[in-house]
């Protein structure tokens, strides 16, 4: 018999197993989260935010203080808590659709003024918690519950692409990047120097995690995995779009 | 630095958004978020002037949607926490408004009416009272302060902060753009100087200990699974909300013993009701008057005692009918006429109210 790796020491044991549906990303991307909590030792600092959509699940994920928000909205009330009490180190996790749709004035606006906060976004490609509708990031021809003939970028517009506009209006001192579940100590490596540079003081942050959505996609295993390695990084280039230059001791 | 804004008493004349800020200050508010929307821009103005002198915060916003959540951020690190906002900013505030009356997090607001509906005027109105007390997709269980002079919006601003702090219902103090922007004398003071004990603020995160080991972790959620799970939450808001009633009440009236006419008003129209019963009460007119300065809560017994030993009542707002809705639904079952002066977006003056007032008396519809 296999034996199960530890979860995390910053996880909330209580809300395990976790209710995202099978095959989901969010449960990797929280893992990273968590080990990176538990070494960077922030457990008692930290605060973490989440959205609404299936981010919302996570409001008890964490044995760390978590406020639950509205759809869009935990970028500002992170930044809220970050500005009246910068001790503490503040998470906000959302989806495409509240970082990129409802809630983009607020991802612009905190990174234009460069607030010390670490925001991490999943990109599903779609609206999950409400059945599957089209997200900013559906893929151009992916079919969704709102377009059911495949994405018409003629009609439907063309996928947001995240990390790329936020490195066009972030000063040198923000980090960008772009993970994937795909690629664990990756997208763990990343979602750490994001939480590094708020705890260095040196500005704003940001990470999106391409992830999976089995449930609304309609794939198997094998074809959920496809998807994401083989359409979405084409679509998504992973990588760092912007690392801080770190003074040498 | 670091001293205290105001000590002993201090005479001035001044906006009532000067006034605002300065109470903000005085109540020991560490940090104010907004966004720019007449006629409450200065209040920011004269935060943002002040709060670096004794090492107060302020964050400009994006749009109030985003004043409204950072105000919540703020709040749920234990400080005293309060935005500003009107009219349409208003309605977008009142998202954050209804996360704030589920989660029961004590934020402070003051509102400026305008003109409404839409962008409407900067100028002036009474047009916010329903959004104010009932906005949101809730059950309205917030603590609305209706100001009518410069020395109560100071006053009620202070008392905002311990009424949000000590209960946990979004608070406001409701003023509008006559109050904002014209200059009045009134008295600045430090709370404690009048015996004013300011509300502790607990922190709701990031308190000392690590979670799940030394202390438990904060989980607060807006969302629930089933519905008597929300159901469950919402009853025992309700009950706490009906419990503080009594406690947080607020009102004033004259002349309530068998009136011929009571007139209702609530404001900065209230003084023009004053004025006008002073003068027909000194003609010997038997007018008097009810003023509900908490319209959440409202005044309900207060008022059905009063309306009871009145012939007739008259409503008079700068609205089409938002504190007569509120009245009514009071008033229910009660069997006294009610007469009404409506004014949307318009103020009055005492002279209308006479008018309306000797009308009525003569036996005139007006």
């Amino acid at each position: 018999m296999e034996i199960q790796p530890k979860m995390p020491k910053s996880w909330n044991p209580a809300s395990k197993p976790h209710k995202f549906c099978p095959g989901c990303g969010h449960g990797i991307v929280l893992k990273a989260l968590g080990q990176v909590i538990d070494e960077l030792g922030i457990q008692d600092r930290v605060v973490f935010g989440c959205d609404i959509g299936c981010s919302l699940l996570s409001w008890d994920f964490f044995n760390v203080d978590t406020v639950q928000t509205h759809h869009g909205r935990t970028t500002p009330v992170m930044v809220g808590i970050k500005r009246a009490n910068p001790e503490l180190i503040v998470i906000a996790y959302m989806g495409d659709g509240g970082g990129y749709a409802i809630g983009s004035q607020h991802l612009v606006n905190a990174a234009t003024r460069d607030d010390k906060v670490s925001l991490i976004l999943v990109n599903n490609t779609n609206y999950a918690m409400t059945g599957g509708q089209m997200a900013p990031t559906t893929m151009p021809g992916q079919k969704t519950e709102t377009t059911p003939y495949g994405r018409d970028v003629t009609q439907a517009g063309y996928p947001m692409m995240g990390p790329e506009m936020v490195s066009a209006i972030t000063q040198d001192n923000a980090y960008v990047a772009r993970g994937s579940v795909a690629k664990f100590r990756q997208l763990k490596g990343y979602i750490k120097k994001a939480l590094e540079n708020q705890m260095a003081g040196r500005g704003f942050s940001f990470v999106e995690a391409l992830s999976t959505c089995p449930t609304n996609w309609r794939t198997n295993a094998e074809k959920t995995w496809a998807f994401l390695e083989d359409k979405m990084t084409k679509q998504y280039p992973p990588g760092e779009f912007k690392v801080p230059a770190v003074k040498e001791e | 630095m670091g001293e205290k804004p105001i000590e002993g008493e201090r005479k001035a004349f001044m906006t009532g958004n000067e006034a605002v800020a300065w109470a903000a200050l005085a109540a020991g508010a560490d940090i104010m978020y907004g966004y720019p929307i007449t006629p409450q821009n200065e209040i920011m103005q004269y935060w943002t002037r002040l709060a670096p002198k004794y090492e107060k915060k302020f964050l400009q916003t994006e749009d109030e949607l985003s004043a409204g959540f950072t105000t919540i951020g703020g709040v749920l690190t234990g400080r005293r926490a309060f935005t500003a906002t009107a009219g349409p900013g208003n309605v977008l505030m009142q998202e954050p408004l209804s996360m704030a009356e589920a989660m029961r997090i004590p934020i402070v607001v003051a509102v400026q009416q305008r003109g409404g509906p839409s962008t409407a005027t900067v100028i002036y109105s009474q047009q916010e009272v329903t959004l104010t007390c009932f906005g949101g997709n809730g059950e309205g269980l917030r603590v609305v302060y209706s100001t009518s002079s410069h020395q109560e919006l100071y006053d009620y601003t202070i008392k905002s902060f311990n009424t949000a702090w000590k209960y946990r219902f979004p608070t406001f103090i409701l003023g509008d753009g006559y109050q904002a922007k014209m200059r009045e004398s009134l008295v600045l003071y430090d709370p404690a100087e009048r015996g004013v004990e300011m509300v502790h603020p607990e922190p709701f995160v990031g308190k000392p200990g690590v979670p799940g080991e030394e202390r438990t972790a904060s989980h607060f959620r807006n969302t629930y699974n089933i519905e008597e799970e929300l159901l469950e939450v919402l009853t025992k808001d309700i009950e706490e909300y009906e419990q503080m009633k009594p406690e947080v009440i607020e009102y004033s009236e004259l002349n309530t013993q068998d009136p011929d006419i009571l007139v209702i008003a609530h404001g900065v129209v209230f003084r023009s009701a004053a004025m006008a019963v002073d003068e027909l009460t000194g003609s010997g007119e038997k007018v008097g008057y009810f003023r509900p300065i908490t319209l959440r809560p409202f005044p309900q017994e207060q008022l059905r005692k009063a309306a009871a030993k009145a012939k007739q009542l008259l409503v008079v707002e700068s609205a089409h009918g938002q504190l007569l809705k509120i009245v009514k639904e009071n008033l229910y079952g009660l069997n006294v006429p009610i007469r009404t002066y409506l004014r949307p977006g318009v103020g009055i003056t005492p002279e209308e109210i006479i008018d309306e007032c000797k009308a009525l008396l003569a036996g005139k519809e007006a």
